[in-house]
C-alpha cells in the first residue's frame, strides 16, 4: 500500500527562539531549521513499514517555502521514495495544511497519511484530525503503536491517563506521538541517493486550494520571566525556606 | 452569542480541565451551555449542572461515545455547533484529538491552548514550547477553541442548571474503542494536584522512582517526569510534563534529575514555586527555580522526605 508522510520545516528545538523587536513574528533569519521531530517520527514509521513489507511506496509532502526541498531531501534520506513541495510563502495554518493535503490525497490515493501530532513552532496539534475530518476518515492521534491488517489496523494511542486502543478502517490518517518509534540517522550514502529521487513542486493554486489564513496574528511577545531564584546550601535549608519564605508546606 | 462547552469525564465524573474551560467560555460572553457525552455518563452531566455559571447541561448517553471517540462525537457537535458563537474544550488529550475535527467540518480554523482571551474573537496562546505568546483575532463566524486549563481558574459549584437529554447521532463506524490501559495510582491526577515531584534522566531507573514517591506521598503530591525518564522506560506515558505531554502549574513543583530542555520547562514554568534538585551546577533548571539545591539526589531526596 502507498503511504503518505508529511514534514514540516521548523526552526531547530534546541535554538532559542527571539521574538522580532517590532513584535510582528518570530526572528528565522539565519536560525538553524529543521524537519519537525514529530513528522520524523512519521518518516521513520513508514519506513519500518516498507521493510517491513506493509508499505510499498512512501511518498513525502511538505507544504512551504522553496527551502523546504531540503526537508523533503531529509526524509527522502531516510527511506521516502519521492518527494512533492507544495510551494507557498504564505503563513500556511492547519485547516489550509489540511486542504492541501486533500487535494493531495485525491491525486495519490494512499491507504494512509502519516502526520507528526504537532509543529513543535505553533504548537497547534490540529492538522491530522482535520485531515481525517475533511477526508471522512477515521483518525488515530498521538499513536505510539500501529499494526495494519489488511483493510484494518489496531492502533494504540498516548492519552492522559495512559494508553488507548482503537481499532480503525482504513483508508486513515495517524498522527505520531513521542514513543511510536527512535528516528534513525540519515547516512551520507542514503542522503547522496535522495539528491536522485524525485521531487515535485506544485503552487496551491494549481491544487485548486485557497491557504489564505483564517487567524490574524497581532502580535507576539516573550512571557514574562521569573524573578532570580536563591540557591540553598542543604535540605534543612530548602525545607525552612519552603515553609517561613514560601509558605507552601 | 452563546459558548458550548465540550466536558471531559469517565462516564462519573468531569475531568479537571472541564471547569477551568467553563471558566474561559465565562470570558467569551453569552450563555454557556455544557455538553456531556459518553457512555453511561449521566452522573458527569449531574456534576456539570453543579458547574457556575452554566446555564444548561446537554447530555447524550449512547455506546459509541465510549471512551470520546473523536469521529462519533463530533458528528454529534457539528449540527449543534451553528447555535453557538464559540465551541470550546479542554485542551487535554480528550480536547486536542477532537475539536480539530470538529473545526475542520465548520470550515473553522481552531485557536489552540488559550491562556487569555482578549475579546471575543482574540485570544492569546503559547507557541514555541510556552517561549512566544501570540495573541491572534479569529475571522471565522463560530470559534473553535481549546484552553490551557492552569491559566484559568476552575469554576465552583454553586450552580443548579438543568439538564437535557439530547438524541445522539449515528455511530460514523470508522473506529471503535478497544479498551484503555490507564496508570493505576492512589495520588492526585497531575492536572489538579496542588504539589508536583517530577524526576529526570537522572534518576537512573524506573526502582529509583521509589524514593520520589515516597516524597510525593509525605506531600500528597502527584509524581510526573521529564521526556528522558518517559522514553527510558523509568515511567509510563502519562507521566509526562512538556511541550508535548502535560501542562502543570501547581503550587509547589519539586524537579529532582531533571536538567531542564525547553520542553520540560515549557510544561511547568508557570508553577507558583519552583523547586530544583540536581548536582550539575550549570543545570538549565536553576534559570527557572525558586529554591535550587546542588546535591546528589540519591542523598537530598531521602533527607527531604524524613524532614518533612
Amino acid at each position: 500500500m502507498k503511504v503518505l508522510v508529511t514534514v514540516k520545516r521548523v526552526i531547530d528545538p534546541y535554538v532559542k527562539v527571539r521574538v522580532k523587536s517590532d513584535g510582528s513574528g518570530v526572528e528565522t533569519a539565519n536560525v538553524k531549521m529543521t524537519i519537525n521531530p514529530f513528522c520524523e517520527i512519521g518518516v521513520e514509521q513508514a519506513v519500518r513499514m516498507k521493510e517491513a513489507g506493509v508499505v510499498t511506496e512512501i511518498v513525502a509532502v511538505s507544504i512551504g517555502v522553496p527551502q523546504c526541498q531540503e526537508t523533503l531531501r531529509t526524509a527522502m534520506a531516510m527511506g521516502a521514495d519521492r518527494g512533492i513541495l507544495v510551494e507557498t510563502d504564505a503563513d500556511v495554518q492547519p485547516l489550509a495544511v489540511a486542504k492541501v493535503m486533500k487535494a493531495i490525497v485525491a491525486r495519490e490515493s494512499p491507504k494512509l497519511v502519516i502526520m507528526g501530532k504537532q509543529a513543535i513552532d505553533d504548537d497547534s496539534n490540529q492538522s491530522g484530525q482535520m485531515l481525517a475530518a475533511l477526508l471522512g476518515w477515521p483518525q488515530a492521534a498521538f499513536t505510539s503503536k500501529i499494526e495494519v491488517n489488511g483493510d484494518a489496523a489496531d492502533v494504540t494511542r498516548e492519552i492522559d491517563g495512559g494508553l488507548e486502543k482503537l481499532a480503525i478502517k482504513l483508508p486513515a490518517v495517524i498522527t505520531t506521538d513521542l514513543r511510536l518509534n527512535e528516528p534513525r540517522y540519515v547516512t551520507l550514502p542514503n542522503i547522496m541517493k535522495a539528491k536522485k529521487k524525485p521531487l515535485e513542486v506544485v503552487k496551491p493554486d494549481a491544487l485548486g486550494v485557497d491557504v489564505a489564513p483564517r487567524l490574524t496574528t497581532l502580535k507576539v511577545e516573550e512571557p514574562p520571566k521569573r524573578g532570580a531564584g536563591v540557591k540553598v546550601a542543604d535540605v534543612k535549608e530548602l525545607v525552612a525556606k519552603l515553609k517561613n519564605e514560601a509558605k507552601i508546606i | 452569542m452563546a459558548v458550548l462547552v465540550i466536558a471531559e469525564h469517565d462516564g462519573k465524573q468531569l475531568k479537571p480541565g472541564t471547569a477551568n474551560a467553563v471558566t474561559a467560555a465565562g470570558k467569551m460572553g453569552g450563555d454557556i451551555a455544557v455538553l456531556v457525552a459518553g457512555h453511561q455518563c449521566g452522573e458527569a452531566a449531574k456534576a456539570a449542572a453543579k458547574l457556575a455559571g452554566v446555564k444548561k447541561v446537554l447530555h447524550c448517553d449512547a455506546p459509541h461515545y465510549e471512551g470520546g471517540v473523536a469521529e462519533n462525537l463530533a458528528a454529534l457537535i457539528v449540527p449543534l455547533a451553528p447555535n453557538y458563537s464559540h465551541v470550546v474544550a479542554p485542551a487535554t488529550g480528550f480536547g486536542k484529538n477532537l475539536m480539530p475535527r470538529v473545526a475542520a467540518l465548520l470550515d473553522v480554523q481552531q485557536v489552540s491552548d488559550i491562556s487569555a482571551v482578549e475579546s471575543p474573537d482574540t485570544f492569546v496562546r503559547p507557541t514555541y514550547a510556552g517561549n512566544v505568546l501570540a495573541t491572534v483575532k479569529s475571522s471565522d463566524k463560530i470559534k473553535v477553541v481549546t484552553v490551557r486549563g492552569t491559566a484559568f481558574e476552575a469554576a465552583g459549584e454553586s450552580g443548579a442548571a438543568p439538564v437535557e437529554t439530547l438524541a445522539p447521532a449515528p455511530d460514523a463506524g470508522l473506529s471503535s474503542f478497544k479498551g484503555q490501559e490507564l496508570t493505576k495510582s492512589a495520588r492526585p491526577e497531575l492536572a489538579a494536584a496542588r504539589v508536583i515531584v517530577s524526576g529526570g534522566r537522572g534518576m537512573g531507573s524506573a526502582d529509583n522512582f521509589k524514593i520520589l514517591e515516597a516524597l510525593a506521598d509525605k506531600l500528597g503530591a502527584a509524581v510526573g517526569a521529564s521526556r528522558a525518564a518517559v522514553d527510558s522506560g523509568f515511567v509510563p506515558n502519562d507521566y509526562q510534563v512538556g511541550q508535548t505531554g502535560k501542562i502543570v502549574a501547581p503550587e509547589l513543583y519539586i524537579a529532582v534529575g531533571i536538567s531542564g530542555a525547553i520542553q520540560h520547562l515549557a510544561g511547568m514554568k508557570d508553577s507558583k514555586v519552583i523547586v530544583a534538585i540536581n548536582k550539575d551546577a550549570e543545570a538549565p533548571i536553576f534559570a527557572v527555580a525558586n529554591y535550587w539545591l546542588v546535591e546528589d539526589l540519591f542523598k537530598a531526596v531521602p533527607e527531604l522526605t524524613a524532614e518533612l
